[in-house]
């Protein structure tokens, strides 16, 4: 299938979508990507006006969690008469499962709330690709058939497109939004039926097969470069904390360096925060500015939360998340016992 | 539970590990009490910090004593059902299960990091615990890998 046509299609139904939504006032405002500065980007945009939506773009850059302008309220979807706007967001799965999420933990009223259902076809690795490239510019990107296309002033390049999409997407079961029965008619485009979804979680389990110390050597040389500037953080449409765990200093639990063992105390405690909330759109990764895969982290967080409590966030929209429930008869098998 | 024991360098031959335990005030604190007034012996490798519940004790607690030096950390709480909160040691497992996984996905030792279930009335299934995690963290050797250098 031509990922070029493929993209114009869903770009062309979701500006009709959004068209008819400002049209007939169901929504106030659409949040959706447009063109982005730079190549290899995309920017998001809030949309009000019927004649804007020829702005609204669609292809494999667009990587960015939009779920994430919902919470905290910004000042732009409140009108001050009528309180929250009702908003229209462009939802490829991710977006829904972290729209359906959100809900569940009671940030946001799905009522306001229109989903256009997109099939999502796999975000691009910008990082690979920039490493790929090396210190040569990017200058233009483009898609054709089964081939991504990258230019400079002196050079263009060939990748594939299954090779070069994020490890997240070649493993993703949920392209398009899921549709919850108490809110069947909030999501127009494509929305899917989910009953139940099989997971394999080979690549982490090979991970897993290494020893103590390849682990920890891994995780060292891949967490070395990180800078704790906190894109993951704020690019994360699950991390609204008013005061994050690492700025707050009354008390001070974690300092603010760049020592091995506080970057991955603060990744392990992000990891432990986003246990059975994250929804995996890997957001986190495609916007770390040091190229940090953190999809594997997404992973294994999947699996734990799969494995031991059978619960996928963002699909199960009737179950407690993990870390609001308990159960009595939880697995312990970690608990030391006497020999 | 299998422990990796990973080889040790320059370590001592009488080194002795410090543990880092939080007892719950209502089970395990009580239980070590027993242990201690009907004399059994056990290692004198743990520092005990006494918390409400195991239900209080957060991961915070955890890392962060990692990160300070300390070669093992150990929580102990009421057995499911006895919690004197009710669940508050059931909220508490799933956390530490949590926990214990993405420890031992990140390549911390995992026998570093261990839970038990001790209540008031078992003095001696405290101390024997106790023996067993000190020697699971004796062979591990001092925590030189996630303790802060700066």
């Amino acid at each position: 299938m031509d990922i070029e046509k493929e993209n114009k299609k869903i770009e062309n139904d979701m500006r009709d979508i959004a068209r008819n939504l400002l049209r007939d006032k169901q929504v106030d405002v659409i949040i959706g990507y447009a063109k982005g500065t730079v190549p290899l980007s995309s920017a998001p945009i809030m949309i009000t006006k019927e004649e804007d939506v020829d702005k609204l773009i669609w292809n494999n850059l667009c990587y960015v969690n939009l779920a994430k302008y919902l919470v905290p309220k910004i000042p732009q979807l409140i009108d001050p008469e009528k309180g929250a706007l009702k908003v229209g967001i462009v939802s490829k799965g991710c977006v829904g499962r972290a729209l359906i999420h959100l809900s569940v933990e009671h940030q946001i009223n799905l009522e306001n709330i229109k989903m256009i259902g997109i099939p999502c076809n796999g975000i691009i690795n910008r990082k690979r690709i920039e490493k790929e490239i090396g210190e040569k510019e990017i200058l233009e990107m483009s898609m054709s058939g089964k081939d991504i296309i990258v230019k400079g002033r002196d050079f263009e390049r060939k990748f594939s497109y299954d090779e070069y999409i994020n490890e997240l997407c070649k493993a993703c079961k949920v392209k398009s939004p899921p549709r919850i029965e108490d809110f069947e008619n909030n999501c127009i485009g494509e929305c899917q039926e989910i009953s139940s979804i099989d997971d394999d979680f080979e690549d982490i389990a090979d991970f897993e097969s290494k020893s103590t110390q390849e682990k920890w050597d891994y995780i060292k040389g891949e967490l070395q470069s990180c800078t704790r500037c906190y894109a993951c953080r704020e690019a994360c449409p699950m991390c609204y904390c008013n005061l994050c765990f690492v700025d707050q200093n009354k008390p001070i639990w974690f300092e603010k360096t760049t020592e091995i063992s506080d970057i991955i105390s603060f990744h392990l405690i992000r990891a432990m925060h986003l246990a059975g909330r994250c929804v995996a759109c890997g957001a986190c990764s495609s916007v770390c500015p040091v190229g940090i895969d953190l999809n594997f982290i997404t992973r294994k967080l999947e699996k734990i939360v799969k494995e031991r409590f059978d619960f996928k966030s963002g699909i199960d929209y009737n179950k407690l998340p993990p870390m609001m429930d308990y159960n009595m008869n939880d697995k312990e098998e970690f608990m030391l016992e006497e020999d | 539970m299998v422990t990796q024991s990973e080889p040790k360098e320059n370590v001592e031959e009488d080194w002795e590990p410090k543990i880092l335990a939080f007892l719950c005030n209502w089970c395990s604190y009580a239980g070590a009490d027993l242990a201690g007034v009907s004399r059994i012996q056990y290692p004198p490798s743990i520092r005990v910090v006494r918390v409400p519940c195991s239900g209080r004790v957060s991961p915070y607690f955890i890392i962060k004593g990692l990160m300070d030096g300390w070669d093992g950390v150990l929580v102990s709480g009421c057995h499911p059902g006895d919690c004197h909160y009710l669940t508050g040691n059931l909220v508490a497992r799933r956390r530490f299960a949590i926990l214990k996984e993405l420890l031992e996905f990140f390549g911390i030792e995992p026998g570093r990091v261990n839970f038990m279930w001790a209540s008031a009335a078992e003095g001696e299934r405290f101390a024997n615990l106790i023996k067993k995690v000190t020697k699971i963290v004796k062979e591990l050797g001092p925590n030189t890998k996630f303790a802060k250098k700066w």
